[in-house]
C-alpha cells in the first residue's frame, strides 16, 4: 500500500510486518523516530505478545536482543553513531554466537566533535564485527531491506544490520509502498532457531574456545558469509517475485555498461550521484554510477562482474579512515586491481553532499588519489601553519571554529 | 538441536575431563576411636549403644552394653564416668550424659526383664572365679556366655563385694544390684557364699583356671596418738557394717580421716546416721584429693564440712587435734605446728584398703607387689592358669575398672583354655576433638537428671539420684557427636564442588569419586565427626 | 555384622543431610538426585566456592522450579571453568554473552520467554563480583528497576580472580590484590550491591554464603517463588585469591560470618525482612588470619590499627542488621 510518511515510520511499520517478539531499544538520534513509532506499535498491541524493553543503553539493547533471540525470539533493535559503537562488544558477540538479530543503524557520525548528523563512520567502524551489512539507497529499499534482512537472518543464523542515513532518510518524508502483513508473513517463516535455550534440551551457549579450535570457528563465520554472497541475491530475487519491485542484493550499477568511469557509492546519495551522472553524460562524459548495497559480506565478484574492466572508479565514502584513507576503497581496490581508483570522502557529519560538489569532483584535473569533498582548503592550511608554529597539543576543531567565526 | 561447532556444547561433556589427575592426595574415610569408648574401663562401644538408643531401641543398645558390661544399672549409677569427662561435647557444652543414657537401658532392662541368652555350645571346661564382686562377676558372665562352666566362691553372705559392702544404697539401691547379680547367676552361674578361699590350689582342683577377684577389704590403719577413749573406726567397716541389721554407732560429730570416695561415702553415711557434724580432715589441698569430684559436691551439699591441709595429730575422747599443713615445691605437705581441735565423738579413718593376698600363700610363681598381685598385660598371674583382676590387681579401684578386668581375663581365661592366645583387635587412632566440625552439631545442653532433695538426702538413705525420662534420655542420646565415626550425614556428599563424592545410599559409608576429586579437602575439613582423613598420593 | 542402618544422631543438626526433617524440609544438595547443575569435570580450582555456590544455587533453583530453568552467564572464572570447548560442566540450559552484560542477556531472556508464553520457564543470570558490581552495573540496575522477571545471583569472591586476582568493587578494605599492593586496598571505598539492590525495592533480595547451605537453598527457593527482579548475592571463598588453604573455603566463609563482616539476611522491596543470627560470634582475626591476603596485618609489629578498623565495620554490620540478640 503506497503512503506518504516518514523514513522512520515506514522502517517501523515494516519491522512491526516482520512480527518481532522482543524488541530493545535505547534512544539516540536519529534513530528515535523508528522506536518510538515500535513502542506505538507495540502499545496498541498490534504485536501480539512483543515486549518491548526499554533498555538503559545501547549495550544492553543488544545484549537483551542476544538473550531473547538464543531464547527463540525474534528479536529487533536500532541505533545509531555512538551507541553502535557502544554496542561494539556485544556486536561480536552477537554475529560469534550466530544469532538472527536484525538491527536498523541510522548512520550518523562518530564524535568527538559530537555531531549528530549523517556520515558512515558508525557502521563502517564494525565492518570487521561479523553481521552482514546492507545499506539502503532509498526509504522504500530500507523498508523492504528489513524483511530481507530477517529472511537472511534467520536462514544463515547470522546478525543484520540495515543501514540507512540518518535524518537524510530516517526524517525524510516520501513515498513508501508497504507491503501487506499477508505477503510479509508469506515471505517470511516463523522463526525456527538454529539453537535454544531450552530446558528439555540444554545446550551451551557461548563456550570458551581455545587456539585450538578458534581458527575453524572464525573459518566457519567467514564461509557463512561467503555463503550469505549467495543468499542475499537469492532472497532478492524472491522478495522482487513475492512484491514486485528490485530491492536489495549485492550491488547496482546505473548507466555503467558504456562508462569509463564508475562512481562507487553506498546509501542515499545515490540519487544525487544518478543525477550527477545523468548531467555529466549529456556533457558526455561516460560515467556511470554503482551502490554497494551488500558491504559485508563484500561482493568482490559481483563488483568483478559489474565493474571489471573500467578504467577508472572513482569510490565516494562517507566515511575513511584517519591517517589511512578510504574504507570501502581498500576493498574495492582488492576486488578491482586493474582500475584507476580515486577516494573521495563526502558528506561527514552531515555536509551536504552537492550536485556542484560532485561535478567539480569528477571533472577535476589530474585529482590526487584522496580527496575531501568541499574540504575548506583555506582554512585547514592556516590550522596546520598555526599547529607547525605553536607546536602545542590542543584541540584544534576549537581553533578552526574560532576562525570561522572570525570570518576566516 | 543443530549446534554450531565449538561455541555451542552438549549438556555434561565435562565428565569426559577427569580432574582426578590433578590431585595430591585423596581423602579417606576412616573409624576413629572415640574419646568415651576410649576412656570406658569397661571396653563399652559407647558410640555404638547410643546410636541404637537414639534410633530409638533401648533394647538393642542395652544389648550392645551387655556385649562388654554386664552391670549398666549398676555403673549407671556408681560409675565415675570417665567417659563423660572424655566426652568431646564437654569441650563443646557439656558432655553427653552417658552414664545417664545408660542407666536407663539398664533400668528398661530390669523393668522389662530383658535377659541375654548363653548361646555358645559347652566348652566342658570349668573355671573357678573368687571373689563375688564386679571384677568376679563380670568375669563370671562373659565366661559363661564363652560356654564355660563357672563357679564363684566369694567369703560373704550375699554378692556384689564392694558394690554391697562398700557402697551405700543412697548411690546404689539393693533392689538394682540384686536385679543385675541375679540376672548373671540365672545364666548357670554357680555362687558359692561363705566360701573364704585359703588353699587355691586346693580349690581349684577340678578347675581348669581361675580367676581371682577378692577385692581389696582391709581399711588400711595409720598410727594416730589417741586416748584410751577415742573412739577410732575404719572406714570399710563402717560401711560393710551398714549391710548389719544394726547400723555402726558413730555420734552425733565424726570425723573422717582421708580423703578418697571411701571418706565421701562414710562422712555422708554419718550424716544420714543422724550426725550434726561431719568433717573430713585430709592433709592435701583439694584439688589433690582423689575423691571424685561429684562426690566432694555431694557430700558439701549435705552438710559434710571439709578440712583441707590438715592431719590428725591427736585424738581424744570427744575431740581431735589437727595440725595446719602447706604444701612443699613439690606438692607434700609439710607440718606448720599450727594446730585445732575439733570435737569428735568417733573418728573415721578412710586412709586406703588393702588386699588380703593370703590365699595366693605356696602358688608357685605369683609375685606380689606393694600390697597387689603382678599379673601380665593378660591379667595371669605368674601361676599359668591363674588371672586376677579387681581392685587386687594394679589398677584404679572402682567398679567399672573391675568389670573390665573380668571381661579381659574372661578372653584371657577363654584363649587360654583353648590353647591359643587372645589378640585384642588394633586400635583406632583417636577421634580428637580438633577433628571435628563442631559446626554442624546443634546447640544442645546437657539435660540434668534430678536430685533428691536436700532434707531426704540427710534423713534417708533413698537414692539421691534419679533416672531420666525416657524422651530425656532419648536427646541425651542424640546429642552424642558419633566423634570419629561417619553417621550419614551428607555433608561431603554436600560440601564436593567437583560431586567426587557418591552416597551409596542405605549404609554409613559414602565413596569418592576418584576420576574427579582434586583433593581439595574440604570433606575432610566439613565432617563433622572427623570420620575422612587425607592421604598422600602414591605417586 | 552388617552396618546399622544410616542413622541421624544431632537434634536439628546442621549437615547437609538431616534426616530428621521431611523429606520436602531435607536440603537439595543431600539428595541423591539432585540436580547438579554444574557437574563433575569442570576445571575450578580445588575448594572452589564459586563452583560450590554455583551448583548450591541452581541445584535449588532446579528444585523449585522442577527443572524449567534457564541460566545466563557473565564472563568469569564460572564461564571460563565451565565450558572450556569441547566440554560443558552444564547440565541446564546456560548462555554466556560477555563480561557486563548478563542481566540484561537475562532480561532479553525474560522477554522472549514472556513474549512467547512460556511462563513456566524462568531466567537465572549468574555472574561474580566483577560482572556484577563492577563492568555489569548499570545492566543489572536496568534490570532492576524494570522488574525484569530474572533472578540473578552474584557470586562475590572479592576481587577479579580469573584475570589474577585485581581488585574489584567489592574488595574489602585491606585486602591484598594484586592491584592493591600493600598495604592492601584503601578504606572506605567499595560499594554494597544488596544494599544498592534493596534501594531498588524490588521484591527480594537477600545475602548468603556457601558455608550455610540450607539457608542459601531456602533463598533460592524463595527467590523463585516470586516474579519480578530478585537478587541473590553469595560470598564464596577464592582459595587462590584469597590465599586460603583449599580445604578450608566453607570454614573462612562461616568465619566472615561468625565475625560479623558479612552479613546474611534478606530484604523484600526494600525492607530488611530477616537476618541470620551470628551463632558463635569469632573476632574478625579469626577470619583475617584464615587468609594470606590479610597477612600483612600480622606481621611485625601486627597492624593492630588495621584490624581494629575491620572490627569496627563487622561492629557496624552487627549493630545495623542486629546480628546478636
Amino acid at each position: 500500500m503506497l503512503r506518504q510518511l516518514e523514513g522512520s515510520q515506514a522502517v517501523a511499520e515494516t519491522v512491526a510486518l516482520c512480527r518481532p517478539e522482543v524488541i530493545c531499544a535505547y534512544p539516540i538520534s536519529p534513530q528515535t523516530h523508528i522506536v518510538e513509532a515500535l513502542s506505538r506499535i507495540t502499545r496498541a498491541g498490534r504485536l501480539g505478545s512483543c515486549e518491548y524493553v526499554n533498555v538503559e543503553s545501547e549495550f544492553a539493547a543488544l545484549s537483551a536482543c542476544i538473550g531473547a533471540s538464543a531464547a527463540g525470539a525474534r528479536t529487533y533493535t536500532a541505533t545509531a553513531s555512538q551507541g553502535l559503537l557502544y554496542m561494539t562488544e556485544a556486536l561480536y558477540n552477537a554475529s560469534g554466537l550466530g544469532l538472527p538479530i536484525v538491527m536498523t543503524v541510522a548512520n550518523r557520525a562518530i564524535g568527538a566533535p559530537i555531531n549528530i548528523w549523517n556520515d558512515h563512520s558508525d557502521s563502517m567502524s564494525q565492518r570487521d564485527c561479523g553481521w552482514i551489512q546492507l545499506y539502503a539507497e532509498t526509504n522504500q529499499e530500507a523498508a523492504d531491506l528489513h524483511v530481507q534482512a530477517y529472511a537472511l537472518a534467520e536462514e544463515l543464523s547470522l546478525p543484520v544490520m540495515v543501514c540507512m542515513d540518518g535524518f537524510v532518510l530516517t526524517h525524510a518524508f516520501e513515498r513508501v509502498d508497504l507491503p501487506s502483513a499477508e505477503q510479509v508473513d508469506a515471505f517470511l517463516p516463523a522463526f525456527e532457531p538454529r539453537q535454544l535455550l531450552d530446558p528439555d534440551d540444554p545446550v551451551s551457549i557461548g563456550a570458551m574456545v581455545g587456539p585450538e579450535a578458534f581458527t575453524e570457528v572464525r573459518f566457519l563465520a567467514h564461509a557463512r558469509h561467503l555463503e550469505a554472497l549467495e543468499r542475499i541475491p537469492a532472497v532478492a530475487d524472491r522478495f522482487e517475485r513475492a512484491f514486485g519491485r528490485r530491492s536489495g542484493g549485492l550491488v547496482r550499477g546505473y548507466r555503467t555498461g558504456d562508462a569509463d568511469t564508475v562512481v562507487l557509492a553506498l546509501g542515499s546519495v545515490l540519487g544525487t550521484l544518478q543525477d550527477v551522472v545523468d548531467e555529466l553524460r549529456e556533457s558526455g562524459a561516460a560515467v556511470g554510477a554503482a551502490t554497494l548495497t551488500t558491504f559485508r559480506p563484500f561482493p568482490s565478484e559481483a563488483l568483478r562482474a559489474l565493474l571489471g574492466g573500467k578504467r577508472k572508479v572513482v569510490v565516494l565514502e562517507r566515511a575513511f579512515s584517519t591517517g589511512a584513507g578510504g574504507i570501502v576503497s581498500a576493498d574495492v581496490r582488492a576486488a578491482l586491481p586493474d582500475a584507476e581508483l580515486r577516494t573521495v570522502v563526502a558528506g561527514l557529519g552531515g555536509r551536504p553532499v552537492t550536485k556542484a560538489a560532485l561535478h567539480r569532483a569528477l571533472t577535476a584535473d589530474d585529482p590526487p588519489p584522496l580527496t575531501f569533498l568541499d574540504l575548506d582548503h583555506h582554512l585547514v592550511a592556516r590550522e596546520l601553519a598555526r599547529a607547525r608554529a605553536r607546536r602545542r597539543p590542543g584541540p584544534s576543531a576549537g581553533n578552526m571554529l574560532r576562525d570561522l567565526a572570525e570570518g576566516g | 538441536m543443530d549446534k554450531p561447532f565449538a561455541i555451542t556444547l552438549g549438556a555434561g561433556g565435562s565428565q569426559a575431563n577427569k580432574t582426578g589427575a590433578w590431585r595430591t592426595e585423596r581423602p579417606v574415610y576412616l573409624d576413629r576411636l572415640p574419646p568415651c569408648n576410649d576412656a570406658c574401663p569397661a571396653g563399652e562401644n559407647i558410640q555404638r549403644w547410643l546410636a541404637l538408643a537414639e534410633e530409638p531401641s533401648y533394647e538393642a543398645a542395652w544389648r550392645e552394653i551387655m556385649r562388654d558390661n554386664p552391670f549398666p544399672a549398676i555403673t549407671g549409677r556408681v560409675c565415675y564416668r570417665p567417659c563423660e569427662s572424655a566426652c568431646n561435647r564437654g569441650k563443646l557444652d557439656e558432655a553427653v550424659g552417658i552414664n545417664a543414657v545408660e542407666r536407663f537401658l539398664g533400668d528398661e532392662a530390669i523393668a522389662h526383664g530383658w535377659m541375654v541368652p548363653a548361646t555358645a555350645g559347652p566348652s566342658g571346661k570349668g573355671v573357678l572365679v573368687v571373689g563375688a564382686g564386679p571384677a568376679g562377676l563380670s568375669a563370671a558372665y562373659h565366661l559363661t556366655l564363652l560356654g564355660h562352666a563357672v563357679t564363684v566362691m566369694d567369703s560373704g553372705p550375699a554378692p556384689g563385694g564392694m558394690m554391697r559392702f562398700g557402697i551405700p544404697r543412697y548411690r546404689l539401691p539393693r533392689d538394682v544390684l540384686d536385679a543385675e547379680i541375679q540376672r548373671v547367676l540365672d545364666m548357670g552361674v554357680a555362687l558359692e557364699l561363705g566360701r573364704t578361699v585359703t588353699d587355691l590350689a586346693g580349690a581349684m582342683r577340678g578347675f581348669d583356671a581361675a580367676f581371682l577377684a577378692v577385692g581389696a577389704h582391709i581399711g588400711r590403719r595409720a598410727f594416730i596418738p589417741a586416748g584410751d577413749s577415742a573412739r577410732i573406726l575404719d572406714a570399710v567397716s563402717v560401711l560393710r557394717g551398714m549391710e548389719d541389721a544394726s547400723a555402726p554407732l558413730l555420734g552425733r560429730r565424726v570425723v573422717v580421716y582421708g580423703g578418697g570416695d571411701t571418706a565421701m561415702d562414710a562422712a555422708r553415711t554419718a550424716r544420714r546416721l543422724g550426725a550434726s557434724d561431719a568433717v573430713v580432715v585430709y592433709r592435701r589441698t583439694r584439688d589433690r584429693m582423689p575423691a571424685h569430684d561429684s562426690e566432694v559436691v555431694e557430700a558439701a551439699e549435705e552438710g559434710v564440712r571439709m578440712k583441707w591441709l590438715s592431719t590428725i595429730a591427736y585424738a581424744g575422747g570427744g575431740t581431735v587435734t589437727i595440725e595446719r599443713m602447706r604444701l612443699d615445691e613439690s606438692g607434700f605437705p609439710q607440718p606448720t605446728g599450727e594446730f585445732e581441735e575439733l570435737a569428735a565423738d568417733s573418728v573415721v579413718l578412710a586412709l586406703g584398703q588393702e588386699a588380703d593376698l593370703s590365699l595366693l600363700a605356696g602358688l608357685a610363681g605369683v609375685e606380689s607387689e606393694g600390697g597387689v598381685v603382678k599379673v601380665g598385660p593378660d591379667l595371669m598371674t605368674g601361676c599359668p592358669g591363674v588371672f586376677a583382676g579387681g581392685d587386687m590387681v594394679p589398677a584404679e579401684r572402682t567398679v567399672t575398672v573391675a568389670v573390665g578386668h573380668g571381661k579381659k581375663a574372661a578372653r584371657h581365661i577363654d584363649a587360654w583354655l583353648r590353647g591359643g592366645s587372645h589378640r585384642p583387635p588394633p586400635r583406632h587412632p583417636m577421634a580428637a576433638f580438633d577433628l571435628l566440625n563442631t559446626w554442624y552439631y546443634s546447640d544442645a545442653p546437657a539435660s540434668v537428671r534430678p536430685k533428691l532433695d536436700l532434707a531426704r538426702r540427710m534423713s534417708t538413705f533413698e537414692e539421691v539420684q534419679g533416672g531420666l525420662e525416657e524422651s530425656t534420655a532419648l536427646f541425651e542420646a542424640r546429642r552424642c557427636l558419633s566423634c570419629g565415626n561417619c553417621f550419614a550425614c551428607d555433608n561431603c556428599y554436600g560440601v564436593c564442588p567437583d560431586n567426587a563424592v557418591i552416597e551409596l545410599g542405605p549404609g554409613p559409608r559414602y565413596e569418592i569419586d576418584l576420576d574427579f576429586c582434586k583433593g581439595c579437602g574440604l570433606c575432610v575439613s566439613e565432617c563433622p565427626a572427623g570420620a575422612i582423613t587425607m592421604v598422600p598420593e602414591i605417586t | 555384622m552388617p552396618a546399622p542402618r544410616t542413622k541421624f544422631y544431632q537434634v536439628g543438626s546442621f549437615a547437609v543431610g538431616n534426616r530428621l526433617l521431611p523429606p520436602e524440609q531435607r536440603a537439595v544438595q543431600a539428595a541423591p538426585d539432585r540436580g547438579n547443575a554444574l557437574t563433575s569435570g569442570h576445571r575450578a580450582c580445588r575448594g572452589c566456592g564459586e563452583a560450590l555456590g554455583a551448583r548450591y544455587a541452581m541445584d535449588a533453583a532446579i528444585r523449585a522450579t522442577g527443572g524449567r530453568i534457564v541460566t545466563v552467564n557473565a564472563t568469569g572464572c564460572l564461564e571460563v571453568f565451565s565450558t572450556p570447548y569441547p566440554e560443558s560442566a552444564w547440565q541446564v540450559p546456560w548462555l554466556h554473552s560477555l563480561f557486563g552484560n548478563a542481566p540484561a542477556v537475562a532480561t532479553g531472556v525474560a522477554a522472549a520467554l514472556k513474549a512467547k508464553g512460556r511462563t513456566d520457564v524462568r531466567v537465572v543470570a549468574q555472574g561474580g563480583d566483577g560482572g556484577t558490581v563492577d563492568i555489569g552495573f548499570a545492566c543489572l540496575s536496568g534490570m532492576f528497576e524494570r522488574g525484569d522477571d530474572v533472578l540473578y545471583i552474584c557470586y562475590d569472591n572479592q576481587a577479579y580472580m580469573n584475570t589474577g586476582v585485581q581488585r574489584s568493587g567489592a574488595t574489602p578494605p585491606a585486602a591484598r590484590t594484586a592491584t592493591t599492593p600493600l598495604p592492601g586496598n584503601a578504606f572506605g571505598q567499595g560499594k554494597n550491591v544488596p544494599l544498592i539492590a534493596m534501594a531498588h525495592e524490588i521484591p527480594y533480595v537477600a545475602t548468603a554464603t556457601v558455608a550455610d547451605l540450607r539457608d542459601l537453598e531456602d533463598k533460592v527457593r524463595r527467590a523463585m517463588e516470586v516474579r519480578g527482579a530478585r537478587y541473590l548475592h553469595i560470598l564464596v571463598p577464592c582459595p587462590l585469591g584469597w590465599a586460603a588453604a583449599a580445604r578450608d573455603t566453607i570454614r573462612v566463609a562461616r568465619l566472615a560470618t561468625e565475625s560479623g563482616l558479612f552479613p546474611v539476611f534478606e530484604a523484600e522491596r526494600g525492607e530488611v525482612t530477616g537476618v541470620t543470627k551470628i551463632r558463635r560470634r569469632v573476632p574478625v582475626d579469626d577470619y583475617l588470619r584464615s587468609q594470606g591476603r590479610y597477612a600483612h596485618l600480622f606481621g611485625d609489629p601486627p597492624r593492630a590499627d588495621v584490624i581494629a578498623r575491620i572490627q569496627a565495620s563487622a561492629d557496624r554490620n552487627i549493630r545495623r542488621f542486629g546480628l546478636v540478640d
